[in-house]
């Protein structure tokens, strides 16, 4: 970071431009990025509390909205970053206690933080379309 | 402060083409930065084209080709070329490794070679470094002690003691631990980075040392230490293969018991 001498303006040598990504960064970035959706998603929570005090006509028409396949879409991301947040953070919380440092370690909860929070959403999404059909 | 593109004078441009005189079956393109602080031109990207079956098996060997038969401007560091002395820390497909014990092998397409990321370059794949040794600097990386030594030994440490400081003192401060950190890429000006820390917890962990208070006193900053968010890059690419992360969730620990 020191500055070159004046006459001359060196360049900054690359980095995320060609930096591999790998399971530790990529699931970081993951973890922020899907930190951001759930702050959005805190957002429509409240628009749907409004839209139930703001009389029926209202609570259906966004009802009508989230079942768009834009609405399912943006309901999807959030209930999958909601779980991948959660499942991270405890990978998180795990670390803050001194454990699981190792690489194998973090290579290994890296991937069943992946796939179990596929596995919740997927359970979650499977319980409403029953609710939703009758069958639960 | 993030920033994710490089600057205009940063990007790189394309280069020349270096093919090999001699053919074989086993033939491999390396492509490699260049810059050159005297003609004012942005970086590129050289390739040159190697007969493996004329080259030793390391990429620093590819290099050291390169610069004695083809292309003597090739500017890089490098001495032991065994891994021992961190001179030829670079980025090799993507993740920053020595060259000296980076097989050519193990990349599987072309190779492409870069210096360690987010450094201002000096030339070539030569970086400035010199930032990050006065980070290293400012932990004190040496024995601190107020009782005088016994004349006629050293300070003796216990088998146990001396235990702790494995994994922490086969560090060759290649840095590419800390280049590989994006946290370091952002906020290097005021975080540390894992190589200096991983250095800081070496004498934070020596029984000997009797300043860990001061040592502890130094990091509690919301920068110094605490912007290890454990992405955990340092880990993945150590060439030594320590943990960097650990010892700063160590250092992290000693902070919390010390309340």
């Amino acid at each position: 970071m020191l500055s070159a001498p004046e006459d001359i303006k060196r360049p900054l040598s690359p980095h995320l431009q060609i930096y591999k990504p790998q399971i530790t960064s990529v699931l970081s970035i993951l973890h922020r990025g899907t930190g951001i959706v759930l702050f959005g998603g805190s957002i429509l929570w409240c628009f749907w509390f409004v839209s139930l005090t703001a009389g029926i006509d209202s609570y259906y028409q966004l009802q009508e909205f989230l079942l768009s396949p834009l609405g399912l879409l943006i309901l999807l991301g959030w209930s999958f970053s909601f779980f991948y947040h959660l499942c991270n953070g405890i990978r998180h919380l795990l670390w803050d206690i001194g454990i699981g440092y190792e690489i194998a370690t973090v290579r290994k909860t890296g991937w069943t933080v992946i796939f179990s929070s596929i596995l919740l959403t997927g359970i979650t999404w499977a319980m409403g379309f029953m609710k939703w059909k009758g069958l639960l | 402060m993030v920033q994710l593109r490089l600057p205009p004078n940063s990007r790189i441009k394309k280069g020349k083409t270096f093919s090999s005189p001699t053919k074989s079956a086993h033939m491999k393109l390396f492509h490699i930065y260049r810059y050159d602080p005297d003609d004012k031109e942005n970086p590129r990207l050289d390739t040159y084209e190697l007969n493996l079956e004329e080259c030793g098996p390391m990429v620093l060997d590819a290099l050291i080709k390169i610069k004695n038969e083809v292309d003597p401007t090739l500017t890089f560091r490098r001495s032991c070329r065994e891994g021992i002395c961190g001179s030829c820390a670079m980025n090799i497909d993507g993740t920053n490794t020595l060259a000296c014990i980076k097989h050519i092998e193990e990349c599987k397409s072309d190779v492409k070679i870069t210096p360690l990321p987010h450094l201002y370059v000096i030339k070539d794949l030569v970086p400035d470094l010199s930032f990050a040794y006065s980070q290293y600097d400012s932990i004190k990386p040496w024995l601190q002690s107020d009782e005088t030594p016994p004349s006629d030994k050293e300070r003796l440490q216990s088998i146990e003691e001396r235990e702790k400081l494995d994994g922490l003192w086969e560090c060759i401060l290649c840095f590419c631990c800390t280049t590989s950190c994006p946290s370091y890429w952002w906020n290097g000006d005021k975080y540390l980075g894992p190589a200096t820390l991983l250095q800081s917890y070496r004498w934070i962990a020596d029984s000997r040392d009797e300043a860990t208070g001061e040592r502890l006193d130094v990091l509690e900053d919301p920068f110094k230490l605490y912007r290890c968010h454990t992405i955990m890059n340092c880990i993945n690419t150590c060439p030594k293969n320590l943990n960097p992360a650990k010892a700063i969730g160590k250092i992290k620990k000693k902070m919390v018991e010390r309340l």
